[in-house]
């Protein structure tokens, strides 16, 4: 429940509102997580938030963020400059079950920033690609400029994972695909019965993608999705990101879609 | 080497037709290919012709004066270019441009609307599948304008 100090020990700018963080704890203690967990973090004077962590599992002596400057702690996060502190709370929640998948085909659908939470689970698929079927990345942006790692995406490619990325919008220069990201479920061609498939972006995004992700034939019980919601103190004690009878930060934020679906077709929650 | 046929029966949009259909619809294709940049369609002209894409991928774009041409979707191998034969005034809506060497089927409109008009259940088959081909990618666009993407509100 302590915050940790870090120390911002490189920052990149991947597009005009998001940045990716490396921390080191000042503990010297590296901060072992799995894929799909975030932590609390926040610079000195602002707020907590919960930020995925975006780094590779089998390195963790740097902790990695991708984070979007949308409000003041957020805005604070991102106007650090290496050799500022933050503090570190976590890891918390539930991972993607890349464990648990041995063997299967796996599709990872990404919307937006969604693609952070996302990038450990692809690094470990591809540490250990061997035991793992087919991997398939779908990836949708706004635009060409807003795309995230986008010196990383021929790379993965390289070692075995296919990547079609689409963009909502794009001028004439684009030679890529245009149109969102159900639009590649079909064109991916998947193998239904053997995929299971992880997505994370905007849940309005995740609704379709899964959605589409059904229609070709991959049951709500092979789904995964990561869910945001008001985490505050992460271990399940205030309640703040209540969905249904779970609570994102202890429960989720990665949840089984057949665990997840009652809920989100209240729109009270 | 496979029919014109073969190649349509796996095409999502005529998946499930029957021989005969599949045979009088491949009545009007042909094979063809073209090169980058190649327009099969422009705004306003006659639209007597649609395609399948074989391989390769043809952008939907919007003409605007004074401006760079505005691409609303990347269409890909297995789908359809092209609903406006099927429709009157049978004008194209939008211009569609070959971005990487494409493998087609073309098939002529008139042709298969003659058919449909002779055998109304290859027209209600037909008419079935690209409904549905509508209604995805109308689904598709609805979910573009949404900007899923675009800016986040203020949490903190």
């Amino acid at each position: 429940m302590v915050p940790a100090p870090f120390e911002l020990v490189a920052k990149r700018q991947d597009t005009a509102d998001t940045w990716t963080l490396e921390l080191m704890s000042r503990s010297g203690v590296p901060l072992a997580f799995s894929p799909g967990q975030f932590t609390m973090i926040s610079a000195a004077g602002t707020g907590e938030v919960p930020i995925s962590i975006s780094g590779d599992p089998t390195a963790p002596e740097r902790l990695v963020h991708t984070v979007r400057a949308v409000g003041l702690a957020t805005e604070a996060i991102c106007a650090a400059e290496p050799g500022s502190r933050l503090s570190v709370r976590g890891p918390f929640g539930r991972p993607w079950p890349v464990e648990q998948v041995h063997g299967a085909d796996v599709v990872i659908a990404a919307g937006g920033i969604g693609l952070a939470p996302l990038r450990p689970a692809i690094l470990s698929l591809l540490a250990r690609r061997e035991r793992y079927g087919r991997l398939v990345l779908l990836y949708g942006g706004r635009a060409p400029d807003q795309l995230l790692y986008t010196d990383e995406l021929d790379a993965w490619a390289e070692r075995g994972m296919d990547v079609l990325v689409t963009v909502d919008s794009a001028g004439p220069e684009w030679l890529g695909h245009v149109g969102v990201v159900t639009r590649l479920v079909r064109r991916a061609a998947l193998r239904p019965a053997n995929a299971v498939a992880m997505s994370c972006g905007p849940e309005v995004m995740m609704r379709f993608t899964v959605a589409a992700l059904r229609r070709v034939g991959i049951g709500a019980e092979r789904l995964y999705a990561s869910m945001e919601r008001n985490m505050q103190c992460g271990i399940g004690h205030c309640g703040h990101c209540q969905l249904g009878p779970t609570l994102v930060c202890r429960d989720g934020p990665v949840y089984r879609w057949d665990e997840l679906e009652p809920w989100l077709a209240i729109r009270e929650l | 080497m496979q029919t014109l046929e073969q190649l349509i029966a796996v095409a999502p949009v005529f998946a499930g037709l029957a021989p005969d259909h599949l045979g009088l619809i491949a009545g009007c294709g042909r094979n063809t290919h073209v090169d980058p940049g190649t327009f099969l369609l422009r705004e306003g002209d006659p639209a007597n012709r649609f395609f399948l894409i074989r391989r390769g991928a043809v952008s939907l774009e919007v003409h605007a004066p004074g401006r760079a041409s505005l691409r609303i979707e990347t269409l890909g191998a297995g789908e359809v270019v092209g609903w406006s034969w099927l429709f009157e005034p049978f004008r194209w809506q939008l211009d569609g441009r070959a971005i990487e060497l494409c493998e087609l089927i073309e098939f002529d409109g008139a042709c298969l609307r003659g058919k449909c008009d002779i055998d109304h259940e290859l027209g209600y088959q037909l008419m079935r599948r690209f409904a549905r081909n509508i209604v995805d990618r109308l689904q598709a666009t609805r979910l573009q304008l949404l900007d899923v993407y675009g800016d986040a509100p203020a949490r903190v």
